[in-house]
């Protein structure tokens, strides 16, 4: 058993003991980055809860573990790009120059269209290639579809893992609002497009001969005439144009993105899910863990990340305030009281936003709790340098039980005493 | 109409995560009051209205979920973008009953899928006509408030002619988002951008701005949400950024204040005062570059707790001071 799979025990079980006293297990991602076994992880999550930061974090830490590793990132923030070297959008791998580090760090940014436009040229011959790049509804489908984004992403794991260039592929996923998009949309686009909505619309002879058919292509050309009269003639004619031209590679959609999506749950492929602790970030967590373990897809844990961990655990919040009170009213106006009157009220602030997180925290280990957990400080600033994201990296990958103050890295606040 | 505010149809953006829904629907809530009528139109099916106002899920119906003072009240509508493209069929075509039957094939979603524009085109449609709707000669709504898609696609949502024209040249959905265009770069329109004090929301929102004065749409007002007061006395703040404030400090505040003598207490709660400050000055440089963005700028503070009808009408008192403010500037 590799320690990967220690730490995340599998199949589920879930602890008898009630839910209040339940902790979750702690995620060992050090583990998991250099286990040679580990070729794939997937960060998922909402969006704007930190998956690329995350992604990035982890790719660093590996890489000066000693691994060869690229990541793959959808829509990074403009500096961290740049620190990344990734100015230049050629849509492959640029090698990312650390002075001493022990492996390799490669990074690279999505670029849906580009790698719409190369599968395109890739499967079919010259002339046809420059008939579909050409055609209207193409360029629409390849740039503003919904779900592209997804699926290039998708596609172009699929390439980075066909290459075995890397010991280690690190994805982080597109920005949709549900983080279950990254697995649906895929399948849904090449449903689509290998579908028979679209040929019987566009080629509704073809399936006139067939007895079978028959109901639903008198539908269809109805279906179809409405379609251009709401739509107009020409997107109809568009997309037929596309479609003949497309002909020949509509099997290998689908059977690319059916490979795809087994390589996910291929043994060395793992998940991370991340969320802030926030109510909402959360639920669409928890959807994603229910729905990982539907599909039989490896879940390394939850990377709570963004957490307000207090610098010390001993003052409660209440006794925080009632002290910054007493100072206020025996201070007198002198500035040293002042200061210390203020330090208290921070630090209970802090006491209630952290306990805030410790709940929402506990409320998802108590519907999941199987599921490894990280709580990732957030940063005082934005991180956007080599720097940043080795804090980062320490945060994800540190051992479970060193902090300052003594609590777990598992969770943001110590757990209550029974 | 109510002559107060010129704007009547309110759009809010802004980046995933900043609240846009939450600002929304404060927005709307300051609108409606004095005794107006305002409808809230969440575009984007996640029901985040309806959590917001502890109300069961929205159907595809204008139903009220606040009343406020004088008698005004909130509507809110879910778009069901099935369901418009149906309205849509029924209104132009009589083409109700059939299509229902596209709609058990699939037919719809499909439609919806290979123009990408369409939903867009059916979601602002319906917003135009519940911005231009009237009854008895008088207007529906005072104000129709959009919880719209996140900045990064906020221009392409709203440019619905510029969507769609290269995917239909002629035909009612030509004419439809004609009309539609000449509501959105009207004046009676203002697009508001919901942004933190963080680097990446400003930016998007920078980014946002440009996009849609590029498109010739109307730029309103910038809000900042969830912006947090300093908690230590303005004179020690700008020692703490610079991290000078120790535990040696504090030790004689924290010992008036009956605490027992505990430097490693001390520390800590140094530490945290530092990081509070650095927090607090680069959400300050933020705030800085928010103002040279040029818009009218409205900051709402973040409230403790969990966001619920009350802290919501607090955020409204606020924007309604924000409104007050653009009206009589």
């Amino acid at each position: 058993m590799s320690a990967a799979e220690e730490a995340t025990p599998r199949p589920a079980r879930a602890p008898a003991r009630p839910a209040a006293e339940r902790q979750a297990p702690p995620m060992d991602l050090a583990a998991l980055i250099e286990d040679a076994d580990t070729r794939i992880l997937v960060c998922c999550g909402s969006g704007g809860v930190g998956k690329t930061t995350t992604s990035a974090a982890l790719a660093l830490a590996a890489a000066e573990a000693g691994r060869r590793v690229v990541v793959l990132t959808i829509d990074p923030a403009r500096r961290l790009a740049q620190s990344l070297g990734l100015e230049e959008l050629d849509n492959e791998p640029r090698k990312v120059e650390i002075p001493g580090i022990a492996g390799e760090l490669h990074a690279m940014m999505l670029d849906m269209k580009r790698t719409f436009d190369d599968i395109v040229v890739s499967h079919s011959t010259p002339e046809r290639a420059e008939q579909i790049l050409a055609n209207p509804f193409y360029q629409t489908l390849s740039s503003s579809f919904a779900g592209t984004q997804e699926y290039m992403a998708m596609e172009k794991l699929g390439q980075l893992r066909a290459a075995d260039t890397w010991d280690l592929i690190i994805v982080d996923t597109p920005p949709s609002r549900s983080a279950l998009d990254f697995l649906d949309a895929p399948n849904r686009m090449s449903r689509f497009l290998d579908g028979t909505m679209i040929r019987l619309l566009t080629a509704p002879a073809r399936a006139g001969g067939r007895a079978g058919f028959k109901f639903a292509s008198a539908g269809l050309m109805f279906f179809s005439r409405i379609i251009s009269k709401v739509l107009g003639g020409q997107l109809l004619r568009d997309i037929s144009a596309f479609v003949s031209a497309l002909d020949t590679m509509f099997g290998g959609f689908r059977e690319r993105a059916t490979a795809t999506y087994e390589l996910l749950r291929r043994p060395g492929t793992w998940f991370v899910v991340v969320a802030t602790p926030e109510p909402d970030a959360l639920r669409e967590a928890s959807y994603f863990v229910d729905r990982l373990s539907s599909e039989g897809m490896p879940l390394a844990g939850l990377v709570l990340n963004r957490t307000h961990p207090p610098a010390s655990t001993r003052l409660s919040a209440t006794r925080a305030e009632t002290a910054a009170e007493a100072a206020a009213e025996t201070g007198n106006g002198d500035p040293a009281v002042a200061l210390a009157a203020g330090a208290l009220r921070v630090h209970a602030e802090r006491m209630t936003l952290a306990a805030r997180e410790q709940r929402l925290a506990d409320r998802f280990t108590s519907a999941h709790p199987e599921v490894a957990m990280r709580a990732v400080p957030a940063a005082a600033g934005d991180v956007h340098d080599l720097d940043g994201l080795r804090t980062m990296a320490e945060a994800l990958t540190g051992p479970d039980g060193d902090t300052p103050t003594g609590v777990p890295r598992t969770r943001v606040l110590p757990a209550r005493r029974a | 109409m109510s002559p107060d505010f010129p704007v009547r149809c309110h759009v809010v953006t802004g980046k995933g995560g900043t609240g846009k829904t939450t600002v929304a629907a404060a927005l709307a809530l300051a609108l409606a009051s004095e005794g107006r009528t305002v409808l809230l139109v969440e575009c984007e099916g996640r029901q985040g209205i309806a959590q917001l106002f502890d109300t069961p899920p929205l159907p595809y119906e204008e139903r009220r979920v606040a009343v406020t003072r004088g008698g005004g009240e909130v509507r809110a509508l879910a778009i069901d973008v099935e369901e418009a493209l149906l309205e849509y069929l029924e209104m132009f075509y009589n083409l109700r009953r059939a299509g229902r039957a596209l709609r058990k094939m699939g037919a719809v979603d499909f439609a919806t899928t290979i123009a990408p524009g369409l939903r867009d085109v059916l979601i602002t449609g319906k917003v135009k006509e519940a911005v231009t709707r009237r009854k008895d000669g008088r207007r529906v709504y005072d104000a129709v408030v959009v919880d719209a898609p996140p900045t990064g696609r906020i221009t392409k949502f709203l440019n619905v002619t510029g969507e769609m024209s290269e995917l239909t040249r002629s035909g009612p959905i030509k004419t439809q988002s004609d009309g539609v265009m000449a509501v959105l770069r009207s004046p009676q329109t203002a697009v508001h951008l919901v942004t933190l004090l963080e680097d990446m929301p400003v930016q998007e929102t920078a980014d946002a701005i440009a996009e849609l004065t590029a498109a010739r749409l109307p730029v309103g007002s910038v809000i900042v949400n969830m912006a947090s007061e300093p908690v230590l006395p303005e004179a020690a703040l700008a020692r703490a950024v610079e991290g000078a404030v120790t535990g040696a400090d504090l030790a004689p505040g924290l010992a008036a204040a009956g605490l027992p003598d505990d430097p490693a207490l001390a520390e800590a709660l140094a530490a945290e005062a530092v990081e509070h400050a650095q927090r607090w000055a680069a959400q300050d440089a933020l705030r800085a570059r928010v103002e040279t963005l040029g818009r009218p700028l409205a900051e709402l503070p973040l409230l403790p707790g969990p966001m619920d009808l009350g802290c919501l009408f607090e955020l409204a008192g606020r924007l309604e001071d924000h409104l007050g403010a653009e009206v009589a500037a």
